[in-house]
């Protein structure tokens, strides 16, 4: 679905006068390959260039060098951007600014209607998309009046009533309580899952991942690891020394086995620990 | 709260000028301005007076809600009235002192006053009735016509439904700002009048900084939605004339017409 | 330096049709050099509360004391309280405005009304407090990292001196070694400067580890006022208003209903570890 070969992104520093004071490489070789239908996990503390990457995946940005192929296409040709930003949607951080509609079902139909849908059919997707992610109820609210997570969805929807292929969420809950969080990450899932959209979501909140089917580990715009959350999670000195850090339970669980029990690596739920525990405890019993 | 706060102060109610296409009502209120320059007499005036009333009945807003507006421009009529009625000269009706108020004066004067008074309650009229989003779709669709002389009709509508989008966030963060200075200290309601131009600094400073980046967001997210201006762009609500629309045109034409006839020929 | 609220009530846009209360017969007291953590979700009412204790705003019904002053009395000096309670708006680094670091440190105690000498000396104090390099002190804030920029904010409130020092989700935004940085220096103003600290969060796996005290607002009610093992023991009641104990609560209580002989009480990733290993014979 997405794909980058050996992306480099740099921007030129400037002070104030104008005069060139550096360059930054703000993504460095990376490439990537996200299947069809996957849920991608991107983690990497502030400035570690994740969100500069994901800018590259709808066509916000272009590779210094490399390339970046969406869908079979390649972004940096000018001919396929239309198609690339109706299938790669993005959904951004700040709830309040990315909403354009006064009222939220306007809002939902603003990219049908920037992609020329006939009325019609951009009424049937403001339904089903409100519909997607549990906001149907609000259809004619105006956007002040809904909670962080309730606009992030309602983000979620504009997107959704593009009919992309995939959506790429640049730390959509960075913002948000955790209610909100939860209700985000949910509608994500279920757009995985249910519709088969691919999501690719960029965070820092180690609980929002454990149900990616891949990590990857970004730092200093590198790709510094990448495996199933349960490979991740296994390493945790390795996560801190890079700003980041695990669940809480993956934290005991390390902590646990650090002082000697018998535990396996990367455990991720809270069932997994105490299910553990009891094994150890039924063997030492024996 | 600040977030309740809407632009031009719709009136939320139900009744058939709210229900009229915005095209009718910006129509109906350029008209209507035009005839209360159009009429020269009395009966011009109440014939328009007439019109008037019966909109504001048909609108279901309480006229107590459209008179309050009129107290913030009641400095100005008055003003208005005091200039007519002693700089115009004419036949000597009273005089004291320097000041002479002539029989012309006194007729200008009045009719000024009606004049700005009709105006303001008209265009009021338009304004509570309708959205501010109707009232950009109904201006984008008018103005429509503009595009041929190069006029980015719809960029400046598309600004302007922004624009009522962002002010209750700003007005908001205002607030938010200016208590977080005021936690530090900051001081925006004592001291002289240059003291407190000063104190804005810590206000105005973030203020803009955060306009802008709300500006660059946004921007990023309508352009990640497709957003390529306003070739190509089909509408989720077009705007349809309705048969209420075609009668209420009917309706303002005739309207027009007798103002006219009355006003202007029929009583000189 | 105690503040007092007795039968707080506030209404929001009273006499109007949209009047709502968000905050409903609150009495708290909170005496001095204490760290508490203040838990409720988006609309719990708790950023109100928060305003009435630096007098940002006065209740409807109801009194705050300041050391036994009446906040809403015409002749209390409202200024002072400001100076003496601080508050660390959310997303403080919004606020920055001055060209420099250092200046925009100076606003607060500028605004005291302190001698230049003085006022350099505390925004210094400040800023090394926070454990912010002498090198970026003359750098405009506006081209430093958001955990930096978050510290020379929170500096430009501990340079008025204050004996109360509350901050509205000091961590939002931020990543996990950040959020961990920020609250270890919370901490560490609280231990050093021995003041007051009130740490306003929605979430327990934040505070749990800090605080000694844990005040949870609901619907603009105080829900619990306690310490936290007696509050997370409701973590079920927690729950039903959105709220959740720290994940270890819960592997406690399970461990425990397993038949464990472990203190389902642990609230701290420590007590947990030490309480399993001792289940275990480790310990």
């Amino acid at each position: 679905m997405i794909r980058t070969d050996n992306l480099v992104f740099e921007y030129i520093r400037r002070d104030e006068e104008g005069n060139v004071e550096g360059i930054t490489r703000a993504v460095d070789n990376v490439d990537l390959d996200v299947k069809p239908g996957q849920f991608i996990a991107i983690l990497g503390h502030n400035g570690s260039g994740k969100s500069t990457l994901a800018k590259h995946f709808n066509a916000l940005l272009y590779p210094t060098e490399g390339k970046v192929i969406v869908d079979g296409m390649d972004t940096s040709d000018g001919e396929y951007l239309w198609n690339i930003r109706q299938e790669a949607g993005m959904i951004f951080q700040n709830p309040d600014n990315q909403i354009i509609g006064q009222v939220v079902e306007e809002d939902v139909g603003f990219g049908p209607e920037n992609m020329g849908v006939p009325t019609n059919e951009i009424w049937e997707r403001v339904d089903e998309s409100l519909r997607a992610v549990g906001m149907l109820d609000f259809r004619k609210s105006s956007p002040n009046h809904l909670s962080g997570g309730q606009k992030q969805r309602v983000s979620i929807a504009g997107v959704i009533a593009m009919h992309p292929k995939c959506i790429i969420m640049d730390e959509p809950t960075a913002m948000l309580d955790p209610n909100g969080r939860k209700d985000v990450i949910r509608a994500a899932r279920a757009l995985n899952t249910v519709e088969g959209i691919t999501v690719i979501l960029i965070t820092h909140y180690m609980e929002e991942v454990i149900y990616a089917d891949k990590v990857f580990v970004m730092d200093k715009g590198r790709v510094t690891m990448e495996g199933t959350p349960r490979e991740i999670f296994s390493q945790v000195e390795k996560l801190k020394e890079l700003r980041l850090g695990v669940p809480q339970v993956t934290l005991l669980a390390h902590e646990l086995k650090k002082n000697g029990l018998p535990l396996p690596d990367g455990i991720l739920t809270r069932e997994e620990l105490v299910e553990e525990l009891k094994r150890i405890k039924n063997v030492a019993n024996t | 709260m600040l977030r309740d706060i809407t632009l031009g102060q719709y009136y939320r109610t139900d009744s058939v000028i709210h229900r009229l296409d915005p095209r009718v009502k910006l129509v109906a209120t350029f008209v209507f301005i035009m005839s209360l320059f159009l009429v020269k007499n009395f009966w011009g005036y109440l014939i328009a007076g007439v019109f008037l009333a019966v909109c504001i009945k048909l609108s279901n807003v309480p006229p107590k809600f459209i008179f309050r507006g009129m107290k913030t421009i009641f400095f100005l009529l008055l003003l208005t009235m005091v200039f007519n009625l002693f700089l115009t000269p004419g036949k000597e009706l009273v005089s004291f002192w320097k000041f002479t108020i002539t029989y012309e004066g006194l007729k200008m004067a009045s009719m000024m006053a009606v004049r700005l008074v009709f105006l303001i309650t008209g265009s009021s009229i338009m304004t509570l009735t309708t959205t501010p989003n109707n009232l950009t779709d109904g201006m984008e669709s008018v103005l429509g016509p503009l595009k041929k002389l190069h006029v980015p009709v719809h960029e400046i509508s598309m600004m302007m439904s922004i624009a009522l989008r962002f002010i209750p966030i700003l007005l908001e963060e205002t607030d938010k700002i200016m208590k977080a200075q005021m936690a530090r200290g900051a001081d925006f309601e004592n001291g002289s009048l240059i003291n407190r131009a000063k104190s804005l600094v810590p206000l105005l400073v973030p203020l803009f900084i955060s306009a802008f980046r709300r500006a660059m967001d946004l921007a990023m997210a309508m352009e990640a939605r497709c957003y390529r201006g306003g070739d190509g762009r089909t509408k989720m609500k077009p705007l349809i004339y309705k048969k209420r629309d075609r009668i209420a045109y009917g309706v303002l034409y005739s309207y027009l017409l007798v103002a006219i006839v009355v006003g202007r020929i029929l009583f000189r | 330096m105690s503040l007092i609220l007795d039968h707080v009530n506030y209404i929001y846009d009273e006499d109007t049709a949209m009047a709502h209360a968000a905050l409903i017969d609150v009495n708290l007291q909170i005496p001095d050099g204490q760290f508490i953590g203040l838990i409720g979700h988006t609309g719990s009412g708790k950023s109100t509360l928060i305003q009435h204790l630096n007098g940002l705003e006065t209740p409807t019904s109801g009194s705050v004391y300041f050391n036994g002053k009446d906040i809403s009395d015409p002749d209390f000096n409202k200024k002072e309280l400001r100076s003496k309670v601080g508050l660390v708006f959310q997303y403080p680094e919004h606020q920055l405005f001055e060209t420099d670091c250092f200046k925009d440190v100076c606003f607060g105690p500028k605004n005291l009304g302190l001698p230049q000498k003085e006022v350099e000396l505390r925004a210094y104090e400040a800023l090394k407090m926070v454990g912010f390099d002498d090198e970026y002190f003359y750098q405009s804030p506006f081209e430093l990292s958001g955990g930096q920029k978050r510290r020379v904010a929170i500096a430009g409130v501990i340079a008025m001196k204050p004996d109360v020092l509350i901050l509205d989700e000091p961590t939002a935004g931020l990543d996990p070694k950040g959020r961990e940085d920020i609250l270890g220096l919370i901490k560490r103003l609280h231990d050093e400067m021995g003041i007051t600290v009130i740490l306003v969060s929605h979430s327990m796996d934040d505070v749990a580890d800090y605080v000694e005290r844990i005040i949870v607002m609901n619907k603009g009610r105080v829900a619990f006022d306690d310490i936290p093992v007696n509050v997370f023991a409701h973590y079920k009641e927690l729950e039903e208003i959105g709220l959740a104990a720290p994940q270890v609560t819960y592997v406690m209580q399970e461990l425990a209903k397993a038949g464990f002989p472990v203190d389902a009480k642990a609230t701290t990733m420590e007590q947990a570890k030490n309480e399993i290993l001792k289940a275990f014979g480790r310990c």
